[in-house]
């Protein structure tokens, strides 16, 4: 799929529409301590596009999005955007820029303001960017989005609280569509939803994507969704990306080790598998992200680690057309 | 294994083998393993609240038989944290246990017990693991005084026999580190370590029966691989009955030998876990199989959706609950509760399925029954 995508831009001479190079971001954390909560990170998203990130919780990949749509200033390392560096915007540019990249957020319960109605949540975007040219389109552009995503002209003149955990996702969804964005941040959309709930919103961003050609960056830890969400997958750790291939490629081929644990810890919902299949077992958690020593970042994890991880970091290289992995013995 | 040795400690301590020092349980049950250790017999709570009575659990009977794991699948609110809490016999004001509701534990009820007998049969019999253990543990108390808590109160430990039991413990469920560990409190512990030390709190007095509660919930995939398999040798090895509360198919899949499946507070379908993985009978059970990706199917693929929500339980609907939502509603689920049908399994393991649904009964439409044909979903296929 990413790979007739990017096929399909290059042979429209179109570039990626997001492209991340050498990116860090540190954090002081006191005691001349720093977090490196992303590490030297570098890839591309073409239009059209899902990157889903995935990881264990405190592997970086929240602050890698917010960095990525300029929410947090990078500690070194570039982020363009239609080849525009998107932390040197200013003025005009800057605000063209925050129309064209939306995110929605984790929880519904916290990302909207509960002292506002629905109609002015989703209006607010249009207001400043001037999208409407009197308030009766005002008022009907909200309606329309409201039923994009399922609800109704009635709701809007309602109270967050009055909304289940579902349809506030979806107010969340409509108000970052409403300025007709080309680009949406997606930090965990539906972690935080129902099980028949999920569905109906991953149905929807599918849709959006399919009918408004939008381009998403996916975050989450269900790994089953990202792969059904995602054109091409970036596996981080420790601030790193370990592994990126397309979707099909990362889960039937996964190179990196930490990956390989990853799908092997994912649970299937058929017993016949469940009982046939052999777990790799990843002994203890995460490390620390503060003062990460030298070598690969896996190593205290990694079944497989020998003298050269302590001391070399290994590099993201490309094993294959489209997969990328960082370990010394990928492929051997 | 001479991989192994390169491996150093770095900024945590190293991995320890989960289960190491693993003590048998001397109360490992040897009867008769048909016996049923719990039994639930029309469960009925309600909670009343400004806005009416909420009926959380209406009319649940199950059992759990020795060294029988049972999950308990549903979407949040459908009652089963409260079925798991009467178990424990945590209901408290404003929740109610309705009048003719029987919990037996080893054919005693558990909601007639004495405080004395109560307090054994907490914590000493049953143990809980709750689902935010940051939550559950006392912040301001070390975690091996909370875990020795138990010992003393349970088996009547001296202050140093408990103490050398909590290190153990600590080291069973794979807490590094177990000595320190010991002298530390909740805030100092990561999420999946927690959850261990709940485990760990948990089995501390060999509980014949043990509830947990969306164990893996808050946690990543990898570290959740870590606590099922915990769970699952605690059962294999202790022969410990197992409730597993959870939302997630997926969890299910290998572990449970028995599921039901709950929605507003009713059982509507029940069975072994093959049978309801690749025999489903309920449209629910077929739409919640159907809404989880998985990883074989194609990308981008429309999930199944159940459209509205989960009806409010403060004026739970007359007939069928699922109704509403369903595809295949007719006149008569609107009106009158659903029989339960029973649906042989091959196999004796495979015996007990059934479903609470019209969809089966002597006289339901022809057409109905096709269009319940085309929306059938077996576990292991896709759909549309």
């Amino acid at each position: 799929m990413s790979n007739e995508v990017e096929k399909t831009a290059a042979a429209a001479g179109t570039k990626p529409l997001l492209e991340v190079s050498h990116l860090k971001k540190y954090f002081k954390v006191g005691n001349k301590r720093t977090l490196k909560a992303v590490d030297d990170v570098s890839f591309n998203i073409m239009p059209g596009e899902t990157l889903g990130v995935v990881g264990e919780s405190g592997c970086g990949k929240t602050t890698c999005g917010r960095t990525c749509v300029g929410m947090y200033d990078p500690t070194d390392g570039t982020v363009l955007y239609n080849g525009k560096n998107i932390h040197e915007l200013k003025g005009a540019e800057k605000k063209a820029f925050t129309k064209e990249v939306q995110i929605i957020f984790q929880d519904p319960y916290a990302s909207l303001n509960p002292r506002m109605t629905v109609a002015e949540i989703i209006g607010e975007g249009m207001d400043v960017h001037g999208l409407y040219t009197g308030k009766q389109e005002r008022q009907e552009r909200i309606g329309q989005l409201l039923r994009m995503v399922g609800l109704n002209q009635e709701h809007a003149n309602r109270f967050i609280h009055e909304f289940s955990g579902g349809q506030r996702q979806r107010i969340g969804i409509a108000r970052a569509l409403a300025v007709e964005p080309r680009f949406i941040l997606c930090d965990e959309p539906l972690s935080a939803l129902d099980v028949s709930i999920q569905a109906q919103v991953a149905n929807l961003l599918i849709r959006f994507q399919k009918e408004l050609g939008l381009t998403y960056m996916f975050i989450a830890h269900d790994l089953a969704m990202v792969k059904h969400i995602s054109d091409r997958v970036a596996v981080m750790y420790l601030g790193s990306v370990v592994e990126l291939a397309t979707s099909a490629e990362i889960y039937s081929n996964p190179l990196h080790p930490y990956t390989e644990a990853l799908m092997s810890a994912i649970p299937i919902a058929d017993p016949d598998i469940e009982d046939s299949r052999q777990r790799i077992m990843l002994e203890g958690e995460v490390t620390s992200p503060i003062d990460v020593p030298p070598g690969c970042k896996f190593q205290s994890r990694c079944p497989r680690a020998k003298e050269c991880c302590r001391k070399d970091a290994p590099e993201l290289k490309e094993v294959s057309p489209g997969h990328f992995v960082a370990c010394h013995f990928a492929g051997k | 294994m001479a991989e192994e040795k390169v491996m150093t400690p770095q900024v945590e301590e190293e991995a320890v083998e989960i289960g190491k020092n693993w003590k048998a349980n001397p109360h490992k049950w040897t009867g008769d393993p048909n016996q049923p250790l719990l039994e639930v017999k029309n469960l009925r709570v309600s909670y009343h609240t400004y806005a009416g009575e909420v009926q959380s659990v209406r009319g649940v009977n199950f059992d759990v038989k020795h060294g029988e794991i049972l999950a308990v699948i549903g979407e949040s609110g459908c009652g089963k944290s409260v079925t798991a809490r009467t178990i424990m016999s945590l209901i408290r004001h404003p929740g109610v246990v309705k009048e003719g509701s029987q919990i037996l534990f080893e054919g005693k009820d558990v909601l007639s017990m004495s405080k004395k007998e109560l307090s054994q049969y907490r914590g000493g019999d049953c143990g809980m693991i709750f689902q935010d253990a940051l939550v559950a543990l006392d912040p301001t108390m070390r975690v091996g005084k909370q875990i020795m808590e138990n010992l003393r109160i349970h088996s009547k430990m001296t202050k140093k026999e408990a103490k050398e039991e909590a290190i153990r413990l600590l080291d069973v469920v794979g807490i590094p580190n177990a000595e320190t560990r010991f002298r530390q409190y909740p805030f100092e512990f990561s999420g999946g370590m927690r959850q261990r030390a709940m485990i760990a709190m948990a089995v501390a007095c060999q509980p014949k029966l043990v509830i947990a509660d969306e164990p893996t919930t808050a946690l990543d995939v990898t570290i959740q691989a870590q606590i099922m398999e915990l769970l699952k040798r605690l059962r294999d090895e202790d022969g410990t009955s197992i409730i597993l509360i959870t939302h997630d198919f997926g969890v299910v899949a290998g572990f449970a030998d028995k599921i039901v499946v709950m929605y507003a507070g009713q059982i509507v379908e029940r069975g072994s876990r093959k049978e309801i993985f690749y025999n489903p009978q309920h449209p629910y059970t077929w739409a919640l199989l159907g809404a989880v990706p998985r990883l074989d199917w194609e990308n981008k693929q429309m999930l199944r959706t159940i459209r509205g929500t989960p009806p409010d339980l403060v004026a739970p609907p007359k007939g069928c609950p699922f109704a509403r939502r369903c595809e295949l509603c007719m006149n008569v689920c609107l009106e009158e509760m659903p029989p339960v049908k029973e649906f042989p399994g091959e196999g004796p393991e495979n015996h007990g399925h059934s479903a609470m649904c019209w969809l089966y009964a002597d006289d339901a439409p022809a057409e109905v029954r096709e269009k319940a044909e085309a929306l059938r979903v077996k576990g292991g296929e896709g759909h549309e």
